[in-house]
């Protein structure tokens, strides 16, 4: 790679060159550097100096009223108490689905890699399937389901005094994006699984590991690269998902963050609070963020896995 | 009655058959080597008594039960693999300690065992360090102690050393054909390379397209190869094997080999063939190079020496020995001479043929006569 990168061309040219590629790459970063960079002036400003200035100026005098604002007091339709329920109600319904999608995947790569069974590719191939099966088109059959087990969950509640979680909005988005995250989660491990040896399975069998002991002690614990990938892409997703969200939590307490974010900057009633909108919608992008600082460079080995012998 | 024994083996994926009908028996304490080109079978072989593949039809049976339904781990059956499969995320010690635990050792019985392995494959100071930071022959070491700590009652090797640079490939024989020997273990062993076959078997079986060739003792196999592929095949160089027709003269039963440009050459019928009935037969010689020798090389003790001259082609020092080349019936004939001759390509050279240890093939068959 770095023979690559060092092979020279002619002497001038590849200055030009040189020019007119970190110029563009420039110019791309500041176009989508520019919008954060504006929220994240506006966030820390007064109403009156929003109105009065300049868009992209500094703030005169930074305060953290508007993101105090957006946390505790600011009205979500009707309810005037910030955003901190629903950023709650977000985390817990994007980490067990994340967890549990991701978990089985890597169960559905290992399986389909390493205990084929007839029928095999096809099974993998109706799995990649449902990676191009549009969100909207699953919403009202999902809708009917849903709605069969909040009718369990009601019957069970009469017969044990506890719905067991069937029925709860919060259990539906995590049973919406385990399934639909299912194929992707699929997809990621079976690639990653299809490329690692054979032979140390074969050593484990007959070592007299079982196959779960086999998925414990050996492939989980050379998957980090591949987990971290498919963790970011699953966390990313359904953190950001709106759609699902407003069809199946879309109202009450129960809202995730991005429908409630959404609802915060919708308001039809008063003045428009541009800081606080901002600095809601910074909360909001927050995790996602904090998730790709933290793995990212995770990210980029799993991405390289498997490249360079070793 | 065998230790291991392998009957009417079969394997077939699809509509290919891989094994057709194996049937090799290994007393206890033996070293059985599998050889044959690639694609003959002889990994599968070894995958089928593993229990890593199934077997078509046929028995497997270790010490008279039979095996051949058994899962992996409940056939006592250990297995050192050619990319050796040492678990990346565990250490050295942890890497052989792994079976005992997966069979619920106690943890100190566990480290006692690892040590004693240890002390024996000389890899102590490797114990902490992880299959990463080993180079090629220990990871080797390490492969080989994950399979000697469990004591199995069969170990299986499947091509060990073939991912080792030459000379550590030669040091790692040794030492396995010497941990052969002070354990007693009975041992399967894949390989492609003739010469592992030859310096740690106790028994070869060759193998091609599925097929026993033969099966026998390192020395029947070079000495008596009981056809034209197993001669070819073990050895090198390579037997060499000439056209010859059988001729009656002067009451003498002789073999009669033509050369181009040359007289025809006459050689009296190897003591290993029954030379009755043959007349007038076309028949294929096998010669061995170390078998055709410079005059003054040839071993002293030989029945039937016969000295033929004829025109050297090619000279290859070799160190130890020189390789001259010549040319008989319509081939070129390898013969091992000493290491100062006086060989000149274009030459005329007397080279002496020890047809003692020369055997004759049934050219329509292949078989030995």
């Amino acid at each position: 790679m770095s023979a690559a990168a060092t092979t020279r061309t002619g002497g001038g040219s590849s200055l030009a060159n040189r020019i007119v590629i970190y110029g563009l790459l420039l110019l791309f970063a500041l176009v989508y550097l520019i919008p954060l960079f504006v929220m994240l002036v506006t966030s820390f400003k007064s109403m009156d100096e929003i109105q009065s200035g300049n868009m992209l100026a500094l703030p005169q005098s930074p305060s953290f009223d508007a993101w105090a604002r957006a946390w505790g007091e600011t009205c979500v339709g009707l309810t005037c108490a910030g955003i901190k329920g629903y950023f709650w109600n977000s985390i817990k319904m994007v980490v067990p689905a994340v967890l549990i999608s991701t978990i089985l995947g890597s169960l559905n790569g290992y399986v389909l890699t390493k205990w084929r069974f007839r029928g095999h590719k096809l099974v993998f191939g109706l799995m990649l399937f449902a990676c191009f099966i549009p969100f909207q088109a699953v919403l009202l059959p999902m809708a009917t389901i849903l709605g069969a087990l909040g009718r369990f969950g009601a019957d069970l509640e009469s017969a044990t005094g506890w719905n067991w979680g069937f029925g709860n909005p919060t259990v539906n988005l995590v049973i919406v994006h385990v399934i639909y995250g299912l194929g992707f989660t699929t997809l990621f491990f079976r690639n990653y699984y299809e490329a690692f040896p054979t032979e140390l399975i074969r050593a484990a069998q007959v070592d007299g590991a079982s196959f779960f002991q086999i998925f414990r002690r050996i492939l989980l614990p050379n998957s980090a690269p591949i987990f971290v990938v498919t963790v970011i892409y699953q966390f990313t997703n359904i953190w950001n998902d709106f759609l699902f969200a407003s069809a199946y939590a879309g109202s009450g307490d129960v809202m995730p963050m991005t429908v409630a974010l959404n609802n915060v900057v919708n308001t039809s009633t008063g003045v428009v609070e541009y800081n606080v909108n901002m600095a809601a919608a910074i909360i909001a992008a927050l995790p996602t963020l904090l998730v790709y600082v933290v793995a990212g460079r995770y990210f980029v080995r799993g991405l390289m896995a498997g490249a360079v012998k070793g | 009655m065998a230790f291991l024994e392998m009957s009417g083996l079969r394997k077939r994926f699809g509509s290919v058959e891989i094994l057709k009908g194996i049937d090799i028996t290994l007393d206890k304490g033996g070293f059985l080597v599998l050889v044959g080109p690639s694609g003959c079978g002889k990994s599968t072989l070894l995958n089928t008594i593993a229990g890593l593949e199934t077997i078509t039809a046929g028995e497997i049976r270790v010490d008279g039960q039979a095996i051949n339904d058994l899962h992996p781990s409940k056939r006592d059956i250990a297995m050192v693999f050619q990319s050796y499969a040492l678990y990346p995320n565990m250490t050295v010690a942890e890497n052989i300690a792994f079976a005992l635990e997966m069979r619920g050792v106690p943890k100190a019985e566990r480290r006692l065992a690892v040590e004693n392995v240890a002390k024996m494959l000389q890899i102590g100071h490797l114990l902490d360090r992880k299959p990463s930071q080993l180079s090629g022959g220990q990871r080797q070491r390490v492969a080989m102690g994950r399979a000697l700590v469990r004591n199995p009652r069969i170990f299986l090797f499947d091509e060990p050393l073939s991912n080792l640079d030459a000379k550590l490939r030669v040091d790692m024989r040794t030492e396995i054909k010497r941990l052969h020997q002070t354990t007693g273990a009975t041992i399967v062993y894949v390989t492609h390379d003739q010469i592992e076959a030859m310096t740690l078997a106790t028994k070869i079986a060759v193998l091609k397209d599925g097929e026993v060739q033969q099966v026998g003792t390192p020395a029947e196999i070079y000495n008596r190869p009981a056809n034209l592929f197993v001669a070819d095949f073990m050895g090198n160089p390579a037997m060499n094997l000439l056209e010859a027709s059988v001729v009656s003269e002067g009451g003498r039963t002789l073999l009669s080999l033509t050369r181009q440009g040359d007289d025809d050459i006459r050689l009296p019928v190897p003591a290993s063939a029954a030379a009755s009935g043959l007349d007038g037969r076309k028949v294929i010689l096998g010669i061995r190079p170390e078998a055709i020798t410079d005059r003054d090389g040839a071993d002293r003790h030989a029945g039937t020496l016969e000295v033929v001259e004829s025109v050297v082609e090619v000279v290859e020092p070799a160190g130890s020995d020189t390789f001259v080349v010549t040319h008989i019936a319509g081939k070129e004939v390898t013969a091992r001479m000493r290491a100062d001759t006086d060989a000149k390509a274009g030459s005329r050279l007397p080279f002496a043929f020890n047809l003692d240890k020369a055997v004759l093939f049934d050219p329509g068959t292949g078989r030995r006569i």
